[in-house]
């Protein structure tokens, strides 16, 4: 069969008020960032609390449903066949068509939604209900009308010309990015960061993100697939602007003055401060980890407490609660996963202790930090100045 | 000092006039050299030069020499195009524990359709143990691959005795040659060394990448692996690669030009380079380093420091270099040649390999070995405590 309009239907959207022109403008420009590189002319439209997507001449059918799932804020896709008006007779015959197509197997209860969006059409939506009922009914003794709970809802809707869809797939839920503002994302290579960006990105946050990197313990590739994890983070969360910090001088100072053990959780605070710094030159409102409570040294409580205590933005980590494999699913179902086990150092890993603290005490890592005042500024000032700046999308 | 490279064993440069002459070719004379057109009649012309300039410089004939992608099929073509058609003579293959990833995987798959393969050790200075090959042979055994050179080492293997033992034995037993790091370096005559089959690369010696050449004694009973429109006798199916042909040919011929002069500067600059980088403490240089060993590989342990951080911080100073095998550093673990060496633990995941081409100069070995002296100490500062 083929369709030539997708109509979107949108779900918490709906529940804005008046900010929904907001929500709506925001969800258009994502589809139409989303079906950018799907081969096809796409028209998009907002229409009486609506989005259309009009697909003009031949276009990929698979790989546009493909790309709208990825669109936050859609609730379902619907393909639609979309007609000429040509007079109710010839309405009747398309109606029958379309069901005969759609659904070979006739065995199904339906119910059919007429609403006129054009109200001079010359019959009321319930006589079109009727009549396009019995039509189906002549056609296919074996099928059923259920008002209540029918198989098959078929919606046909009388605009200029004439909508019939009865099939909806699901979208990714969530709110279209842009109308929740922008959060900072602290980028490694592994498997839990990009998730945490795409679920944030869900409820409609757009999307930074920081790597850091430190050569030449990292290598060119590690930071390639940094770029290449938030390339598949921007599918869903529409352009990242990556920045990449050069964080190897400020690692070696902390190795050279500070306990060792000590060393991942001081690194990880220098890394909230960047981060933050970013963050509130950006206009973002909040940082976004990827740590998970207890899973390493670094990220249990004491950890966590240690690392928070130098931010003073609010930090999302939206993986908290889960175990390694719910993470892992969710990286597997965005496509981030193959991306996240290429095998490069990255720098959390290189100089890490053989028995890092487990349970550090914030004043202690105070305390140590201390040993930094020296060079500690000139160091920063550096790794901000001299951070690259990458636009990914 | 701008780039410098010193990985010419993972591929080189093209030398200008190789790729001149390729773009030409594909964009010029780009006819099937299968048509029966003129444009075919040309392109096949360059397809029979570069037959008669390999037999000249192997000292062959024309018809015994084969093109194919590169090194990998002019390897796997020998090696299971060989082992299918004789497999009615016995299925027994000798090859040394120190091959190519081509060699030493295609042994593998043979393995498991059937064929025994034995695995020569080597010696400490990576050249294969004779006395192990004369044991290893058998009624059984139809083929025998050895390399030319090795390409983590550099060690030299000993073609001509292998080939005289093996012949010795039985001389229907073939011999073949992966000479892909060998050729360019040496002069080499397979008649004269008993040798049945030989694999050569493009782009190891100047030329294109994706252009190898198979030597095949016209004797050698073999099968294609590939199936098609039945090109080169129908030995190598698929339309030639013209281009790359005429290519691997010209930087065949140039590679020669005055290769003694070439290979007497790049033995002076490995000599200047081992002398520079013994100075650093806790290095080992694996192998042989004397006139016997490869001009143009030196393979350098460095105690405490893994390869891939001396690399890096090597490439942040414009060298470039690889770390084990170049062909084989996506899989991130330890190489198998320095293994068969015997090299001591605190070198396995600590070696750099730099390789010369005829374009390095003294002053790029004097700035790498600077750089060098400047980085060691400082990467060992901070280990892993």
């Amino acid at each position: 069969m083929r369709y030539h309009t997708f109509l979107i239907k949108y779900g918490e959207i709906g529940i804005k008020g008046k900010n929904r022109y907001l929500f709506e403008d925001a969800l258009v420009r994502q589809v139409r960032f989303a079906l950018k590189d799907v081969d096809g002319q796409f028209e998009i439209h907002k229409s009486q609390a609506r989005i259309y997507v009009d697909c003009e001449g031949d276009y990929d059918y698979e790989d546009t449903i493909e790309h709208l799932k990825r669109v936050f804020g859609i609730v379902g896709i619907c393909p639609v066949v979309r007609m000429e008006d040509a007079g109710f007779e010839q309405l009747k015959k398309e109606v029958v068509a379309y069901m005969d197509e759609a659904y070979p197997n006739k065995r199904l209860t339906f119910k059919v939604e007429a609403r006129r969006a054009r109200k001079s059409y010359p019959l009321t939506s319930m006589e079109m209900n009727c009549a396009l009922g019995e039509a189906i009914l002549d056609a296919f003794p074996e099928t059923k009308v259920d008002v209540h709970h029918p198989d098959v809802m078929l919606n046909v809707e009388v605009r200029n010309e004439i909508y019939v869809y009865s099939r909806i797939i699901k979208g990714a839920g969530g709110m279209p990015v842009g109308t929740n503002g922008k959060a900072m994302l602290l980028l490694s290579g592994g498997i839990d960061s990009p998730v945490a960006g795409y679920m944030i990105s869900k409820r409609g946050v757009g999307i930074e993100a920081t790597y850091f990197h430190a050569p030449p313990y990292t290598s060119e590739r590690a930071k390639q697939k940094v770029v290449d994890l938030a390339r598949i983070v921007s599918r869903y969360a529409g352009p990242v602007k990556l920045h990449v910090v050069n964080f190897t001088d400020i690692q070696l100072y902390i190795y050279d003055q500070c306990p060792h053990d000590e060393l991942t959780i001081i690194m990880r605070r220098y890394m909230m401060r960047i981060a933050e710094y970013f963050a509130k030159k950006d206009g973002c409102l909040g940082l976004i980890t990827g740590e998970s409570i207890g899973q390493v040294a670094s990220q249990t409580m004491q950890s966590l407490a240690a690392t928070n205590d130098v931010c003073t933005m609010p930090v999302y980590r939206p993986v908290i609660g889960f175990d390694k494999q719910e993470i892992v699913d969710i990286a597997e179902k965005i496509g981030t996963y193959e991306t996240s086990i290429q095998p490069f150092e990255d720098c959390c890993t290189i100089f890490v202790a053989k028995h890092p603290v487990t349970k550090p005490n914030v004043e202690v890592i105070r305390r140590s930090e201390e040993n930094l005042s020296e060079k500690i500024d000139e160091l920063m000032k550096t790794a901000l100045e001299t951070a690259e700046m990458i636009e990914v999308k | 000092m701008g780039e410098i490279y010193l990985d010419n064993s993972a591929t080189t440069r093209a030398y200008d006039c190789v790729g001149e002459l390729v773009k030409k070719v594909m964009c010029e004379d780009y006819g099937n050299p299968s048509s029966m057109h003129a444009k075919g009649v040309a392109a096949e012309q360059y397809i029979k030069e570069a037959k008669e300039t390999f037999a000249r410089l192997l000292k062959v004939q024309p018809k015994e020499i084969v093109f194919t992608s590169g090194g990998t099929e002019s390897d796997n073509l020998a090696l299971r195009g060989v082992a299918m058609a004789n497999q009615r003579a016995g299925k027994h293959l000798i090859t040394t524990a120190i091959e190519h990833p081509a060699i030493i995987n295609t042994m593998r798959h043979l393995e498991e359709e059937g064929f025994r393969v034995t695995y020569l050790p080597v010696d400490r200075y990576g050249r294969v143990k004779l006395d192990a090959l004369k044991e290893a042979l058998c009624e059984e055994t139809i083929l025998v691959s050895i390399m030319y050179v090795n390409n983590e080492v550099g060690s030299v293997q000993p073609i001509q005795e292998a080939a005289g033992i093996v012949k010795a034995y039985n001389r229907n037993i073939l011999f073949h040659v992966d000479a892909v790091q060998g050729f360019g370096k040496y002069r080499i005559y397979p008649k004269k060394l008993k040798v049945d089959l030989c694999s050569l690369s493009g782009h190891k010696i100047h030329g294109p990448k994706g252009t190898g050449i198979l030597y095949i004694g016209e004797n050698v009973k073999i099968k294609p692996i590939v199936f098609g429109g039945e090109q080169q006798k129908n030995i190598r199916s698929g339309t030639e690669n013209v281009p790359g042909i005429a290519g691997i040919s010209l930087a065949a011929k140039m590679i020669y030009q005055d290769l003694d002069v070439k290979i007497a500067r790049m033995r002076r600059l490995k000599q200047r380079f081992i002398k520079g980088v013994s100075q650093i403490e806790d290095t080992a240089i694996h192998g042989l380093y004397d006139e016997t060993s490869a001009p143009h590989i030196i393979s350098v342990g460095f105690a405490g420091i893994r390869s891939e951080v001396l690399l890096h911080a090597l490439e942040e100073k414009g060298i470039y270099v690889s770390s084990g095998s170049a062909c084989s550093s996506n899989h991130p673990q330890v190489s198998g040649v320095l293994k068969g060496i015997g090299a001591s633990q605190e070198f396995l995941d600590a070696t750099l390999r730099f390789s010369m081409s005829e374009f390095t100069t003294p002053e790029e070995i004097d700035y790498t070995l600077d750089a060098l002296y400047n980085i060691v100490p400082n990467l060992r500062k901070y280990t892993r405590r």
